[in-house]
């Protein structure tokens, strides 16, 4: 069991060698950097509920909106520090997660997906609405607190405690859950609760990851955290297949890149102007990666057991062999 | 007394626009058991199918000159925006179960579902790149009048005409349902599918015939829409609330039950306008998730719906 502590440990040693080089990073790729630090935290935090324990939410960007605002609101208010902040955050959207899980994880798929999508509008006007943090315009934190050290500590921890999560006793319920929910019930497993846990838990990284942002983009905005972005997230968990994390952590750095390549080929003169139109619109190509994934790669782009990895895996035998 | 019947009214033919897209949502439920969440989105093509039709309709069927007085030549115009609009509308709904749902009918639950979610992300954003993101003037159709002599009651000609041709529908689709061959053999297959191509149905054809009827019927609602509001304008996002609360309808009457949806429709149009003349304009579209959020702790069959046991 201690395979995953040293890994912990090699990546934050790595990391806290990098840090302080960071202010020779260009702006642009440190933005980008950060970006992914912050997507592979609400990717691996939604892969526990969408892929290991098969509920589907559309509303996670309101646990990150809620985390986000939380944590901007005691620094900008109570003058908080950082890292006590992003903790504030964090429990913050846990306990929202627990006041939606509760009632609405008794619904089944469908269902789940209209209500997650129902609280994560209704956090979003609740936000517009509340004059106190700013309303629709905003709201200003004075300091950049994120920094690279900080996101990518972060980032290790969710994947490592989502990995031992996934590998306890609580990783076989989540997975019983998702596998046939009416022979679990049979099996004397409380499925609400491995549900339960596996939401709240994305939730508090979810309002992690809002927080990070928070203090990284020094402004935030109740559009910012739309059903759009949402959509964002499922997708990271989708195209990375869902319940591996590997491949959630690769999808979160390709669809980080991925927008800024697009950009650059948008303005490319060569292409057609409606192909550059389409490109402009990420949406659409996103949804089209939806659609075809399902239809042709339902579990995932960096799956293991898809045809090129038996390949690999049959040379590797005959190597050895 | 008059402010509630005023209330009562324009609630009705809110609601039977609701019903007519929950019509969508439960027909397909009937037969394929899942929520096609690119409905809402089919609707906002048939408002885009009716804005493009009216002026090559008008080129064959000019409108009247006097829009204060009945002409037969632009109700005729407007019949025929209205069936080209549904025609449109079928044909896309054909398509996209051809291409998307049809493959992966036998696929988990999920991956349908996230599948119908990319269908539906893909018509808003696809639209906005045909037809822009910007809300667009829908041109007036059917010109408007208020009807004189119901006392302080304002009841306008168009506001009975949405609510004969929601009826017509009706009553048309119960006749497919329970008269025709195709009727029988959706109810068939909704019963059990193994059972019904064992049977000698096509199940392809039933449920492709299943998804051009439903989409009609949120063409025909998205234009008895524009029908019933002067001014109305549409933009490709225009779909996802109608969508979601059309769906909250039928759930309400019971998902998979056709007179459910009717029902809910009514009801949830009858009371988002209630709600929104005596609480506050503010929680108009607060009330569908309300109502969703009650219906699934106390009553998760709906109104007319039956239990169904899952079998292990």
């Amino acid at each position: 069991m201690n395979r995953p502590k040293t890994w912990l440990l090699l990546f934050v040693a790595l990391i806290a060698a990098c840090a302080p080089f960071q202010d020779a990073i260009n702006p642009y790729y440190f933005d980008i950097l950060i970006t992914i630090g912050i997507n592979i935290i609400l990717g691996v935090g939604l892969n526990l509920v969408t892929g290991y324990t098969g509920q589907f939410s559309l509303g996670h960007a309101g646990f990150m909106a809620v985390g986000a605002y939380l944590s901007a609101a005691v620094t900008v208010f109570l003058g908080w520090g950082f890292v006590v902040a992003l903790g504030v955050g964090g429990l913050g959207a846990a306990l929202a997660g627990l006041a939606v899980g509760v009632p609405s994880l008794r619904l089944k798929g469908d269902y789940l997906a209209i209500v997650t999508l129902g609280f994560g509008e209704i956090i979003r006007v609740l936000l517009q609405n509340m004059e106190v943090v700013g309303g629709s315009r905003g709201l200003s934190i004075p300091v950049r607190n994120t920094g690279l050290f900080g996101t990518y500590l972060a980032a290790a921890l969710t994947v490592y405690v989502v990995v031992l999560l996934v590998h306890s006793t609580y990783g076989r319920g989540f997975l019983t859950v998702r596998d046939d929910e009416i022979a679990a019930e049979a099996m004397g497993i409380n499925t609400t609760k491995y549900k339960v846990i596996a939401f709240v838990t994305a939730a508090f990284f979810a309002g992690i990851a809002g927080g990070l942002y928070a203090h990284f983009k020094q402004f935030i905005h109740p559009e910012g955290f739309g059903f759009l972005r949402s959509v964002d997230i499922v997708v990271i968990v989708i195209l990375g297949g869902m319940g591996n994390t590997p491949g959630v952590i690769l999808a979160a750095i390709l669809l980080t890149i991925l927008p800024e390549g697009l950009r650059a080929l948008a303005d490319w003169e060569l292409l057609p102007g409606g192909l550059r139109g389409i490109i402009k619109n990420r949406m659409i190509l996103y949804s089209l990666l939806l659609i075809v994934l399902m239809l042709t790669r339902p579990q995932g782009l960096f799956s293991s057991g898809g045809k090129w990895t038996q390949r690999w895996q049959a040379l590797k035998r005959r190597g050895r062999a | 007394m008059t402010e509630f019947l005023q209330q009562l009214i324009n609630g009705l033919s809110l609601g039977s626009i609701y019903a007519l897209i929950a019509l969508g949502y439960t027909m397909v439920y009937g037969v394929l058991k899942f929520i096609n969440f690119a409905h809402g989105d089919v609707y906002m093509v048939g408002a885009f199918a009716g804005l493009y039709l009216a002026p090559w309709v008008w080129k064959v069927i000019p409108q009247g000159s006097d829009p204060s007085r009945f002409s037969w030549s632009t109700a005729g115009g407007a019949l025929a925006v209205l069936l080209l609009s549904m025609a449109v509308c079928a044909m896309l709904g054909v398509v996209i179960e051809r291409l998307v749902y049809r493959p992966l009918r036998e696929r988990p639950r999920l991956t349908v579902l996230i599948t119908a979610i990319g269908v539906s992300i893909f018509l808003e954003n696809f639209g906005q790149y045909l037809f822009g993101a910007d809300p667009q003037l829908f041109p007036e159709i059917l010109p408007d009048r208020v009807i004189d002599g119901l006392g302080d009651l304002t009841v306008s000609v168009n506001q009975v005409v949405v609510f004969v041709v929601t009826l017509a529908l009706l009553a048309a689709l119960s006749f497919i349902v329970l008269k025709t061959k195709i009727g029988t053999a959706m109810r068939a297959l909704s019963y059990n599918p193994v059972a019904a191509s064992l049977m000698g149905i096509n199940n392809d054809v039933v449920i492709a015939f299943t998804f051009g009827l439903g989409s009609a019927l949120a063409a025909a609602a998205a234009l008895l829409n524009a029908i019933n509001y002067p001014a109305y304008s549409i933009d490709p996002l225009m779909g996802i609330l109608p969508g979601i609360k059309a769906f909250v309808a039928a759930v309400l009457g019971g998902i998979g039950n056709l007179p459910g949806a009717v029902v809910g429709g009514l009801i949830l149009g009858v009371l988002e306008t209630l709600v929104v003349g005596y609480v506050s304009p503010m929680y108009r579209d607060a009330i569908a998730f309300a109502v969703l959020i009650a219906i699934l702790l106390f009553k998760p069959n709906g109104l007319l719906g039956r239990a169904e046991k899952e079998k292990v």
